[in-house]
């Protein structure tokens, strides 16, 4: 029985997870900004059939109050092994592009905020010798285009981080998981126009993030074609790339 | 991938677009013009579509509320699977108390059909286990809706075609169960009036009746077909079914025409049996969810449903003279269920399920003489004080319709003003007034 704690958990694809989390019987600790949708959440899975589901409303900028999520989600659940950082926005690129502060704080959600609490989740895993964390980076981190490079460069140090994070605590055997979706039909794409074969459902999703947790995975892209078309992309020269409208 | 929005029958293709919802407190979306609640499209003609093609999608309202394990009281967002229900109430023991042939449709679409299932003798419809439900307006207001706190608003809803405001969550009773198997006993039979007979007596003794019929059949065989019936076991029957397969892609010509029909028929009659076996209940109750968008086998035309119901004293004619109409045709269906529907009326002002024999059918779309045949259809279910369904209706004529549905005017009072379907406008066009 895992005693998980997602940040986040209002997004479609945590909640998709979350599903998965307590059809198993897990203990879930979850967090997120809106007290509201968080009750909602709470209620779905604790009929799903999750061992225990803990709240605590917090905005992932809030850093002062990581250490106290992190408390409170050990106290919650009798400790703690598993953690899944979800949150994040799309940034409108345009916007970022006029306005210094709207790129920051995009930026600060995206990369910092995920950055400061996987601070403090290594140090106690390390600590611990066990534990697995998981974050939802993206594609669009691996490398930047004209449309959504401000996003694109916090999800891209944000996987970056997470590279080095492994490699420091593959010694203390923690499992650190790079989750880098597609597009995937949630509230955050809901003003993009949708259709076709590269879409995928946020249950796919859910499905393929527990999958690489259980399987001890490093880096997952999901659904799994993303790997081949990243390598296409991330092949193309500089040179060439610049010029293209991706 | 997202899926387009259309109809189960892919027939009539008015483009679509859709809103969708993602938490149960939000507002009813703020669209100029009119919308449509929209569950998820497994209705087969265009009452499951929007007149100027905006829907309010709720499948993203899928969330459970609260469930009592001891009472079998369940309450969930109306954007919610059945089968997600039951994932979640059979390993507890409990059974949803009507379910339709597909556990692939929403809780509110359940209730604007006010939807039956091969129990509707035992049970009823499913709007008689539904407590109480929320209803959102366009015009902001929030309305819980019971038997008791609104005489008006409930018995609209049930049944109300998703007129009368979006469902946003729904309490249920389920039942009690003691396993996912069903005992379940297939009677061959040859003629119409073995079939009134074995239900008769199978609707006494079994929770589920319902037999397929061959409706190729000519002459003496009239009527013949396979008839089952099932109960709620104890005993496991072993390894459930295994997930369901894809139709990938639509087939640019359907591989369902004369000849495969014909042999289709002869063939599922004749197909030997096991008397009685203990079946999983997605195997026994679902069988098509096993092929998920099977819909696309009828190709790009898409395909017509049929489904009446006429009351027991004029049944035995009624059917008689639809499979002779059918036979004749030439135009056979593969799916032809009938089945007889118990005594207790509907809650909801529209409901479709009355006392008397239900047949359903469907027909490839092949243009003015399918339409043709349905008119002829319609015709001998009039004569026979019968009533055709809307959640399955995608041509019949107004009239048809509100002389099966006489209530009619109460729903359109209280219709929430900017909700129309493609169904509503169709068959009441004739009763407005020009302006
Ligand atoms: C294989 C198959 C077998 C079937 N077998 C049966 C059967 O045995 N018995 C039977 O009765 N029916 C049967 N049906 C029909 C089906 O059960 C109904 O059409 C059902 O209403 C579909 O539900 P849905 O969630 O797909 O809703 P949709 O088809 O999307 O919508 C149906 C209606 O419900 C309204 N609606 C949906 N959600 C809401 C909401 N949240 N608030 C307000 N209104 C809403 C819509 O406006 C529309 O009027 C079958 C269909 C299929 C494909
Ligand atoms: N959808 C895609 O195509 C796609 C592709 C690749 C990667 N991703 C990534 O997948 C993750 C999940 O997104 P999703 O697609 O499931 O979208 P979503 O449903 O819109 O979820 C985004 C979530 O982030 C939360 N959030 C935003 N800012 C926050 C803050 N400051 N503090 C706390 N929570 C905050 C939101 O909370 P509220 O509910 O309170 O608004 C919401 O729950 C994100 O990291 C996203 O970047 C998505």
């Amino acid at each position: 029985m895992r005693k998980v704690l997602i940040l986040g958990a209002t997004s479609a694809i945590a909640q998709a997870t979350a599903r998965l989390f307590a059809a198993k019987g897990d203990h879930l600790f979850i967090a997120g900004r809106s007290a509201d949708r968080l009750e909602m959440v709470r209620q779905d899975i604790a009929v799903r059939g999750a061992a225990s589901v803990g709240v605590f409303a917090i905005d992932a900028n809030d850093r002062a109050r990581h250490e106290a999520l992190l408390d409170a989600a050990e106290r919650a659940m009798g400790g703690l092994d598993t953690v899944l950082i979800a949150h994040g926005v799309l940034s409108d690129q345009k916007a970022c592009e006029g306005s210094v502060e709207r790129a920051l704080v995009d930026i600060e959600t995206n990369a910092l905020g995920v950055i400061a609490l996987l601070t403090l989740v290594a140090n106690r895993f390390e600590a611990r010798r066990s534990g697995t964390i998981a974050v939802i980076s993206s594609v669009a981190g691996d490398r930047g285009r004209k449309s959504n490079y401000v996003y694109g460069a916090a999800k891209g140090m944000v996987t970056l981080f997470l590279q080095g994070l492994r490699n420091r605590l593959a010694a203390a055997e923690v499992q650190v998981l790079t989750i880098k979706p597609g597009f995937v039909d949630t509230p955050m794409t809901a003003a993009i126009p949708k259709g076709g074969p590269l879409w995928a459902k946020p249950e796919d999703i859910a499905t393929g993030i527990l999958a690489a947790i259980e399987k001890k995975r490093d880096v997952v892209y999901l659904p799994w074609f993303w790997q081949w078309i990243m390598l296409i992309i991330r092949m193309i020269p500089e040179r060439i790339f610049k010029r293209l409208s991706l | 991938m997202a899926e387009p929005y259309t109809s189960w029958g892919l027939y009539p293709k008015l483009p679509q677009r859709g809103v969708t919802l993602s938490w149960r407190n939000q507002a009813f979306p703020a669209i100029a013009g009119e919308v449509l609640p929209r569950g998820n499209g497994r209705s087969y003609g265009d009452s499951c579509l929007a007149e100027n093609g905006t829907l309010i999608d709720a499948r993203g309202l899928d969330r459970f509320i609260s469930f009592d394990p001891t009472t079998g009281r369940l309450a969930c967002e109306a954007g919610m699977l059945l089968a997600d229900i039951l994932d979640v109430s059979v390993p507890r023991g409990w059974f949803l108390p009507v379910t339709p042939g597909t556990r692939l449709i929403t809780v509110g679409g359940a209730i604007a059909n006010d939807v039956h299932g091969k129990n509707h003798h035992r049970r009823g419809s499913f709007g008689h286990h539904v407590l109480g439900f929320e209803l959102a307006r366009s015009d902001g207001r929030r309305i819980r809706c019971t038997q008791d706190e609104e005489a008006e608003l409930f018995p609209a809803t049930i049944g109300g075609l998703g007129l009368t405001g979006l469902i946003v969550s729904a309490e249920l009773q389920l039942v009690p169960i003691e396993g996912a198997w069903l005992d379940v006993e297939t009677i061959r039979f040859e003629d119409l009036g073995s079939f009134f007979a074995l239900s008769t007596e199978s609707d006494a003794t079994h929770e589920y009746t319902v037999a397929w019929i061959d409706c190729l059949a000519q002459g003496s065989a009239l009527g013949r077909g396979v008839f089952t019936r099932a109960n709620h076991a104890r005993a496991s029957g072993g390894r459930e079914p295994r997930a369901p397969r894809r139709i990938p892609l639509t087939p640019p010509i359907s591989p369902v025409n004369g000849w495969t029909l014909r042999a289709f028929n002869e063939l599922y009659y004749r197909l030997p049996r096991a008397p009685r076996s203990l079946q999983h209940y997605r195997t026994h109750l679902y069988p098509l969810d096993a092929l998920r968008d099977w819909n696309r086998l009828y190709g790009p035309r898409g395909f017509l449903q049929h489904q009446c119901v006429v009351p027991a004293t004029s049944a035995p004619e009624a059917m008689r003279a639809i499979l002779g109409a059918i036979a004749e045709a030439g135009d056979g269906s593969m799916l032809a269920v009938l089945k007889m529907f118990g005594d207790m009326p509907g809650r909801g002002l529209l409901s479709f399920p009355r006392p008397g024999a239900s047949l359903a059918l469907d027909f490839p779309f092949r243009g003015p003489s399918t339409l043709a045949l349905l008119d002829r259809l319609d015709r001998i279910v009039m004569g026979a004080g019968g009533a055709v369904y809307p959640a399955k209706d995608a041509r019949m004529s107004g009239e048809t319709f509100r002389r099966g549905f006489p209530d009619w005017q109460k729903l359109e009072a209280t219709r929430d003003p900017k909700i129309m379907s493609a169904f509503w406008r169709r068959v009441t066009a004739d009763t407005r007034k020009e302006s």
